[in-house]
């Protein structure tokens, strides 16, 4: 009890000078920090994730062509899950003389589960209600193609609807290419009245689930067993692969930022430690003089370690708190997207990894404390002992490379970056000290105090390249972010132009090529790519037989249930990527290339011979290549590529993909009308969609970038703190022997900025090689050099640890040296 | 009376660079309870060194010293600091009073670490017999020289020690405030009936004490 109350007494004595802020405040950055991130991130993917619901309208939705059994109904309600089902088909809807073939989608109050339909019916506004009775709302397309406005009446089988609204923003619409109609949606209460479900219709069932993630989960699980074949279940990961790819790049994004977090808040704290040990040596070596044992030193410690601890992980969760809420209050379209409240996990996991920190980084330097020979009230040179360092530093590493994995929430994504560290510190440290070193030899030809400045360096060669480690690690860290996220943004907005296909046609038949060409040319369009597509089920790999139920993943059955769109070409798409084999040249014979995620799923591999059956007759081929396709790229894409000599003499039609300008929309209706048997697909929607995400998750990570730079300039700060006192002790002493203020001031200044400077060089190599190597191995988009990098670390780092030492050394060259010895 | 501090054959070497320098060489001497010895010689003759081996602050390279018959050698780091807390008190140059501590939390540090109960009332009673009481809560910076070494002296004797280990105590004061800092201590010594062994280079201090013992490079002359 005694000991406790020592401690709490030295805790509050120390606190009072000062000893603790440091640390504490660097533990506080750190745990808000990675809290911020954490909670800012869960709330982003939480709307991420709502947002791709709402592509869907669900979390889960099962399609089928025939009535669902009640049991799946049931099955959702029993785990307490909302159901609503709806029933879409095509029909003529009638206006005036006018009619078009349309999807009529008629859906049950509650529909949709996740998102809002946007609509305009005199104001634009997103709604979760339905049409009213005997009212319809329909898109742009059917009120342009039908030349009538809201408030127009229109027939749908034997009844009337007034139009109600126009559908700005339409959600669950169907997956693939099949919503290439004018869309309607209609009350179901009205569906019966129009006469048009009967016997044979040609209706699709929908059956939107939502709720709880986890009963979701079960069910989805549950219902993987009941499914006939022509059931299809998905959810949002498997709804759209261009909205996983999204998901799964900014879940990385992410995971990438807070890791910076930690690093920098680790980098922070080791140097506040190392403070705190020097300062308290002498205060250790009394109290082990006046009898204290190893272990009450250790428990004086480990007090006043957890009280820490303690205090700042609640400070650094209500900053980390506080902080999120602003943050999304001042990015406009976060505030209005309403984001869902973060869930507690985020600050649990704050507070694990703070207290990782605190015992990594803290802790176990100050367990050498209780080591301190009681001799040093004698002999002030002597220092810490040495020995149990290795362990120490293992252990740091050790923790921080726990918390890596962890937060990178990848183990390639954590172990890259941890490597990258690893490898840098090391390197860093010794090319550090080894420069200052000869940089001091070299000095002679230098004003006098670049001379003692170098010198200065490399007396210190140690600890000056210890700081010179942790400025280029805070460095680093800043750059690769800066660097990747330009390169991330590149990638993916490269990969979405403002020109990107917005429109896809298919069913072209092969007389169709040159009528259409010369359409589009009337229309002043560039001349479409027209891909042949030929349909064909895949029946067997290596000669034995595969149907659904040869794979338990649902993707894979669904797959190998349906046909397939094959084409064949000569020339790999320029927006495709070879990953394995070789791609044919001319004349290649019978050759498949398979798109590797297809390839994975169906567990095909180079080598292994596909049979098909296209129209009756079989053809089997060898796989000799495998492709990466950008999904995102909204580019006409196939799984499966045979080379021409395969299936040119099976009957093909033909599709393409094309940008169609805004103020060119109506040619998009005369194409419908000049080739009625051609399905003109609008997939501008679904880009604006995948456009929004990708805009939010860029905002998202500028902001994060924010609390890696105050971070960044936490090590900056602790780090000019643990010179500090050595510092102005030597001013002191220089000052008595004559130096004035300004030849002080230089001093300073030219140490700094030596330091600045190489931290900075350090910080770009280290970002360039860090940059790469995520660029490459993980995020897995080219990588290419910003050259800029360079020189913005190198007088980055001048600039910023110059004025920042300016700033904490400034008061120093000011003070009486008598009152700096007398203080020491 | 039986020697409370015995040093027998004691010898300290060190490396320096590749060669062995010897700072002490086979010391060998005894005082008994209620003495005073002055350690005397110039400077690197090896007095403080003496004064780290007989306190168990350093091991020697040979020899032993028993402090009230208990072998400091014979125990380890934590037994040695023990015993030091139940035995000794130590008065330094250069005070050695926590910068964070108040004068009067100084004072109760070792009876703290040695968890006794009336810590407070004991520093208190201590700090008036040094005449500080109404310096009690002042940080050390707020002290004068002479005034921590005060403090450093009621934190020394705080604890009743039979030994009292001082090393130069006046080195850091002026001639006035050193001569006032050795009457206080060695009157505090007589009231107590402590041992003293202290390390100085002021002869009349050491001709002040009971018993001198001479060192000239390493070796007691």
């Amino acid at each position: 009890m005694n000991l406790l109350h020592l401690s709490l007494n030295l805790l509050r004595r120390d606190w009072r000078a000062g000893e603790w802020r440091v640390l504490l405040l660097a533990l506080v950055l750190a745990v808000g920090s990675l809290a911020t991130v954490g909670l800012f991130a869960d709330r982003v993917r939480q709307a991420l994730q709502q947002q791709a619901q709402s592509l869907i309208g669900a979390d889960l939705r099962i399609t089928s062509t025939r009535a669902f059994s009640s049991a799946y109904r049931e099955m959702a309600q029993a785990r307490g899950l909302q159901v609503v089902q709806s029933r879409t088909f095509p029909s003529m809807v009638a206006h005036g003389e006018q009619v078009l073939l349309s999807e009529i989608q008629a859906v049950e109050a509650g529909y949709p589960l996740r998102g809002k339909i946007e609509i305009d019916d005199g104001d634009v506004h997103a709604t979760k209600a339905i049409p009213a009775r005997a009212t319809v709302w329909v898109d742009e397309r059917l009120l342009r193609r039908l030349d009538m406005q809201v408030g127009d009446e229109v027939g749908i089988g034997a009844r009337r609807f007034t139009v109600a609204a126009r559908i700005v923003k339409d959600i669950d619409q169907s997956v693939g290419f099949a919503s290439f109609a004018p869309r309607v949606l209609m009350n179901e209460a009205d569906l019966a009245a129009t006469g048009l479900v009967q016997e044979g219709s040609r209706i699709s069932y929908r059956l939107l689930i939502a709720g709880d993630a986890k009963q979701v989960k079960d069910l989805r699980a549950a219902l993987q067993k009941h499914l006939s074949g022509n059931e299809k279940m998905e959810d949002v990961r498997d709804a759209r692969p261009e909205i996983r790819t999204a998901l799964e790049r900014a879940e990385h994004f992410l995971g990438l930022a807070a890791l910076t977090a930690a690093i920098l808040a680790g980098a922070a704290m080791a140097l506040a430690a190392r403070r705190f040990v020097m300062r308290h040596l002498d205060g250790v070596a009394v109290m082990r003089c006046l009898g204290a044992q190893q272990t009450q030193v250790l428990w004086l410690f480990l007090y006043q370690f957890i009280l820490l601890g303690v205090v700042a992980v609640l400070l650094g969760g209500l900053l980390g708190y506080v902080t999120q809420a602003l943050l999304v209050e001042s990015i406009a379209s976060m505030r209005e997207a309403i984001l869902p409240q973060p869930s507690v996990l985020p600050l649990l996991k704050a507070a694990v990894s703070g207290f990782a920190l605190l015992l990594g980084f803290a802790f176990l330097p100050l367990l050498q404390l209780r080591k301190v020979s009681p001799l040093r009230v004698l002999r002030r040179e002597l220092g810490l002992p040495e020995a149990s360092g290795w362990l120490i530093y293992g252990l740091a590493v050790g923790v921080l490379a726990l918390l890596f994995l962890w937060h990178a929430g990848s183990l390639k994504l954590g172990l890259a970056v941890l490597g990258g560290l690893l490898a840098g510190l090391l390197l860093f440290g010794w090319l550090a000290w080894l420069l200052l070193h000869g940089l001091a030899r070299n000095a002679f030809i230098l004003d006098s105090h670049w001379r003692h400045a170098f010198n200065n360096l490399a007396r210190h060669g140690r600890s000056a390249a210890v700081q010179v480690v942790a400025l280029s690690l805070g460095g680093m860290a800043l750059l690769v972010l800066t660097l990747v996220r330009a390169d991330l943004l590149q990638s993916w907005q490269g990969k979405l132009p403002p020109d990107a296909p917005n429109r896809f046609v298919v069913n072209i038949q092969p007389d169709q090529i040159q009528p259409l060409r010369d359409f589009f040319a009337r229309q002043s369009l560039p001349s479409p790519e027209l891909q042949p597509m030929v349909r064909g089920r895949l029946l067997s790999i290596n000669d034995r037989a595969i149907n659904g139920d040869s794979y338990l993943d649902q993707r894979a059955r669904a797959l190998v249930e349906r046909e397939f769109n094959l084409s064949y070409m000569e020339q790999m798409p320029a927006w495709n990527e070879l990953t394995g084999g070789k791609w044919w040249g001319r004349g290649g014979g019978e050759q498949l290339s398979v798109e590797e995620g297809i390839a994975k799923t169906l567990d095909i591999h180079l080598g292994d011979t596909l049979t098909y059956d296209v129209a009756g007759s079989r053809f089997t081929a060898r796989v000799t290549s495998l492709r990466k396709v950008q999904w995102d790229s909204m580019k006409v894409n196939f799984f499966v590529i045979a080379t021409p000599e395969l299936l040119k003499d099976f009957s093909a039609s033909y599709l393409s993909s094309f940008y169609l300008p805004p103020d060119k929309v109506r040619a998009g209706d005369e194409l419908s009308r000049a080739f009625p048997n051609l399905l003109l697909i609008d997939t501008g929607a679904v880009i604006a969609q995948v456009r929004n995400i990708m805009d939010q998750i860029a905002q998202t990570v500028s902001a994060v970038f924010l609390f890696t730079l105050l971070s960044g300039l936490a090590v900056l700060y602790a780090a000019l703190l643990s010179t500090q006192d050595e510092r102005s002790h030597e001013a002191a002493i220089l000052r008595t022997l004559g130096a004035d203020s300004g030849y002080l001031r230089r001093l300073h200044l030219s140490e700094f900025a030596v330091l600045g400077g190489l931290s900075g060089l350090f910080a770009a190599a280290g970002a360039v090689l860090l940059g790469w190597v995520l660029a490459r191995f993980v995020l897995e988009i080219p990588y290419q050099m910003n050259f800029s990098v360079w020189f913005i670390g190198v007088i980055g780092g001048v600039v910023v640890v110059t004025l920042a030492g300016w700033l904490a050394t400034r008061r120093i060259t000011r003070l009486p040296p008598l009152r700096i010895l007398r203080a020491d | 009376m039986a020697a409370i501090v015995q040093a027998v054959g004691l010898s300290k070497q060190v490396l320096s660079g590749d060669s062995p320098l010897t700072i002490l060489h086979d010391v060998t001497f005894a005082v008994e309870a209620g003495e005073s010895l002055a350690i005397v010689g110039a400077s690197g003759s090896g007095k403080s060194t003496l004064l780290g081996l007989l306190a168990g602050l350093d091991v020697p390279s040979s020899g032993s010293v028993l402090l009230q018959g208990a072998d400091m050698f014979a125990l380890d780091e934590d037994g040695r600091a023990r015993l030091r807390g139940e035995l000794a008190g130590f008065v330094f140059q250069s005070f050695q009073l926590l910068p964070a501590l108040n004068a009067l939390e100084n004072v109760m540090l070792p009876l703290e670490l040695a968890g006794a109960k009336d810590a407070r009332q004991r520093a208190e009673d201590s700090l008036q017999q040094v005449g500080l009481s109404a310096r009690a809560h002042h940080l050390p910076k707020h002290l004068s020289g002479g005034e921590q070494q005060r403090v450093a002296l009621a934190r020394a004797f705080v604890t009743q020690p039979k030994i009292l280990f001082a090393d130069e105590p006046t080195g850091n004061l002026d001639a006035a405030t050193g001569s006032q800092v050795i009457e206080l201590m060695l009157e505090l010594n007589r009231a107590q009936g402590t041992t003293l062994i202290l390390v100085t280079h002021d002869e009349n201090l050491a001709r002040r004490c009971g018993k001198q013992l001479r060192l000239a490079a390493g070796q007691v002359i």
